[in-house]
């Protein structure tokens, strides 16, 4: 059955791990992520769950214990942020390419420097071309209900990839909001019973991982790593179908609000889609035709279906809360652009705005908004990469 | 303990056809090593020559499950590979009793996986970590680690007109290891076989985290005949350059005393890196080298209660 429950996101993604109850979890502390370590720490020392946590000296020994365990058969875990991402950044590519099912929550925060601990998407946007799916999640609701489906996803034959499931850190971590809780049968019966293919502990048939692959056969292996990632967006689609069939909510490549009819329209990840429905809302009423696109799905990216779903559209806006540093444009915004390019479509915009947790409001959005439709009005654009909320 | 004619006779878990160095002591040091496993294994390796000789895809020279990750993050991975034992093993998932050995060079030990290393014998995983001390970076052509000896001549501390070779003392890996606390520690010599089997067996059946530091003679850094490699472990040993001792639940015991300690030249001699040492103006580093070596004799004989 399922209940209501008051959670925070760290809360509610402890909870779907202590549900999942993975074999293994190695993991360390780091804000806006600790809570989780936390969480789960009560959970091994109350008997809550079988798993073996190894509370390894780094995230970087994090990730690497994380593959050698799910080497070893296990169905394991870690979670992270920030800076413990960045360290862990030469064995999150291992883990990939070794094609191990690895679930990681990522509680997303800016990376130094300078230092900073509250929430952009730095650190995720860093590792988009790892070969990890990704997911991201709105509310602490879409956090768990992420995490459960992100075990389906990265086991699945097909795949055999890892998946980070990320949140806003602070406001959707440490944010209390009523989410739905399926209990922990229904959760263990959804991701079923781990049966690895391979496995060191077979003693029958032993398997050497990370072999030296050098000019002979390199290319093939990450071609085929490449194949597995675009099965994914398939493998996505049928676990979203299954969850709904069980808990009612649905899930696809994204959301779209108010978007069919709409003629300008924001993109945006996590908690910021959040505060832009509201001003959809808000404008909606006051006559304007605008619309909101939630991608849900960024690896692997499901550009046609954008482009189907964009191209109606007079002007977009795709904001970033993270910068790539190209002096051109944020990371989704590029991708966006390029998906975009065989179709005849909008006028796409790029907006960098909320580094290192500079709040986002609505009336920031509303700016956006504001700015689209009187580009659409006037056909006059003066800029394509705008930053939002600073002071220049 | 076995004979040596009984061991060999074991099927060898690394067999023939890697592609290491011909006189290479690292193989021999891990053969001598795999003759006291007695269960199923899993090996680690950190990234090294070891590891990128013996396993170029599609093949491999290990007759067990392997696992190569990174440079620096063997002993976390194989904390990993350990902690899945222990949960299936846990749920009845796995009946076998299996061991967990993690090889790497003095490069990924002493150096860059040093942290890994000591968080891992930290959490007390039962695994044992062997360091194959070659004293460089072997692999990427024989540069300096913390772990090549004062004096030596590499690519990256060479003997120049000014600098003669590395100016900093090596670091004590094996005490670094020893102050752990873990359950055991030793330091061995693929030029004394049975000592290596005899310690193995102690460290895998420890019941925790067990290192073993193991010197590896090369000759492509050392600069001595191919041949002679165990004859140079020999002399490491008998200069008391390379002692052999363990360290079981933070107890000293030495496991060898040379008969005749010779002098710390007959190791330095034949080795190329060496060389320009004997010229006069480096005469005064060889006998400083020879107080460190003397130092440390008598200390660890004190630890020892042998002095």
């Amino acid at each position: 059955m399922a209940e209501k429950k008051a959670l925070t996101g760290n809360e509610a993604v402890a909870l779907a791990m202590k549900q999942i109850e993975p074999d293994v979890v190695a993991a360390y502390p780091i804000t806006p992520q600790t809570d989780i370590v936390q969480y789960f720490s009560n959970y091994v020392a109350d008997g809550k769950v079988k798993t073996e946590f190894v509370t390894v000296e780094s995230e970087h020994s994090a990730m690497s214990a994380t593959v050698g365990a799910a080497a070893g058969g296990a169905r394991a875990m870690t979670a992270t942020s920030s800076q413990g991402l960045a360290l862990m950044w030469e064995v999150v590519y291992i883990a990939a390419s070794s094609r191990l099912p690895i679930v990681m929550p990522v509680v997303n925060r800016a990376l130094s420097g300078p230092i900073n601990i509250h929430c952009d998407h730095g650190d995720t946007m860093g590792a988009r071309d790892s070969g990890w799916i990704q997911l991201y999640s709105e509310s602490v609701q879409e956090a768990y209900d992420n995490l459960i489906q992100a075990v389906r996803i990265a086991e699945h034959p097909d795949l055999q990839l890892p998946v980070m499931v990320c949140q806003d850190g602070f406001i959707t971590s440490h944010g209390l909001e009523n989410a739905e809780i399926l209990d922990d049968e229904t959760v263990k019966r959804f991701v079923g019973e781990y049966k690895p293919r391979f496995s060191l502990l077979n003693p029958a048939k032993p398997v050497t991982f990370g072999a030296l692959d050098l000019q002979d056969y390199y290319f093939e292996h990450k071609r085929s790593q490449s194949e597995a990632m675009k099965n994914a967006g398939k493998v996505i689609l049928q676990v979203a179908e299954e969850f709904k069939k069980l808990t009612g909510r649905e899930y696809g490549y994204f959301e779209k609000y108010m978007l069919d009819d709409a003629e300008v329209a924001v993109v945006a990840l996590n908690s910021t889609a959040g505060t832009a429905k509201m001003v959809v809302d808000e404008l909606r009423q006051a006559g304007s035709k605008v619309g909101l696109l939630k991608p849900r799905v960024f690896r692997p990216f499901p550009a046609k279906e954008l482009a189907e779903t964009l191209r109606g559209l007079k002007v977009v806006a795709v904001m970033d809360r993270a910068d790539s540093f190209n002096a051109y444009g944020g990371p989704l915004f590029n991708e966006i652009r390029s998906a975009m390019y065989d179709t005849p479509g909008p006028k796409i915009l790029s907006y960098i705005y909320g580094l290192g947790g500079r709040d986002i409001g609505p009336a920031d959005v509303t700016k956006v908004y504001d700015d689209l439709l009187e580009i659409k009005k006037t056909g006059r654009c003066d800029s394509i990469l705008n930053y939002l909320g600073v002071r220049e | 303990m076995a004979t040596l004619k009984e061991l060999v006779k074991k099927p060898g878990i690394l067999s023939p056809g890697h592609r290491l160095c011909a006189g290479c002591t690292a193989p021999t040091l891990v053969r001598q090593v795999l003759m006291a496993v007695d269960t199923p294994v899993v090996i680690g390796n950190a990234t090294g020559c070891l590891e990128v000789s013996t396993t170029i895809f599609p093949q491999t020279a290990w007759r067990c499950s392997w696992i190569h990750n990174a440079f620096e993050n063997a002993a976390a991975t194989a904390s990993g590979v350990e902690a899945a034992y222990k949960s299936l093993k846990r749920q009845g998932k796995i009946k076998d009793e299996f061991r967990f050995i993690t090889f790497g060079g003095d490069g990924g030990t002493y150096d860059i996986g040093l942290q890994s290393l000591s968080g891992a014998m930290e959490r007390g995983h039962h695994m044992l970590y062997v360091c194959y001390d070659n004293g460089a970076y072997m692999n990427t052509g024989i540069q300096r680690s913390s772990a090549t000896p004062r004096g030596a001549d590499t690519t990256t501390s060479p003997a120049g007109e000014k600098v003669p070779g590395k100016p900093a003392n090596r670091k004590d890996l094996t005490a670094i290891m020893a102050a752990h606390n873990i359950p055991y520690v030793a330091q061995v010599s693929p030029s004394h076989w049975n000592d290596v089997v005899t310690k193995v067996k102690k460290a895998l059946d420890c019941g925790g985290a067990a290192f073993i530091n193991a010197i590896a003679p090369c000759h492509r850094g050392w600069r001595y005949p191919i041949e002679d490699g165990i004859e140079m472990a020999r002399l490491a040993v008998d200069t008391c350059y390379w002692p052999l001792f363990e360290v079981v639940n933070g107890e000293w015991k030495l496991t060898y005393k040379p008969r005749e300690k010779k002098p710390l030249v007959e190791f330095l001699k034949p080795q190329g890196r060496f060389k320009h040492l004997f010229a006069p103006e480096n005469e005064h580093i060889i006998k400083e080298m020879q107080e460190q070596v003397d130092r440390n004799w008598e200390a660890l004989l004190k630890r020892c209660g042998e002095a």
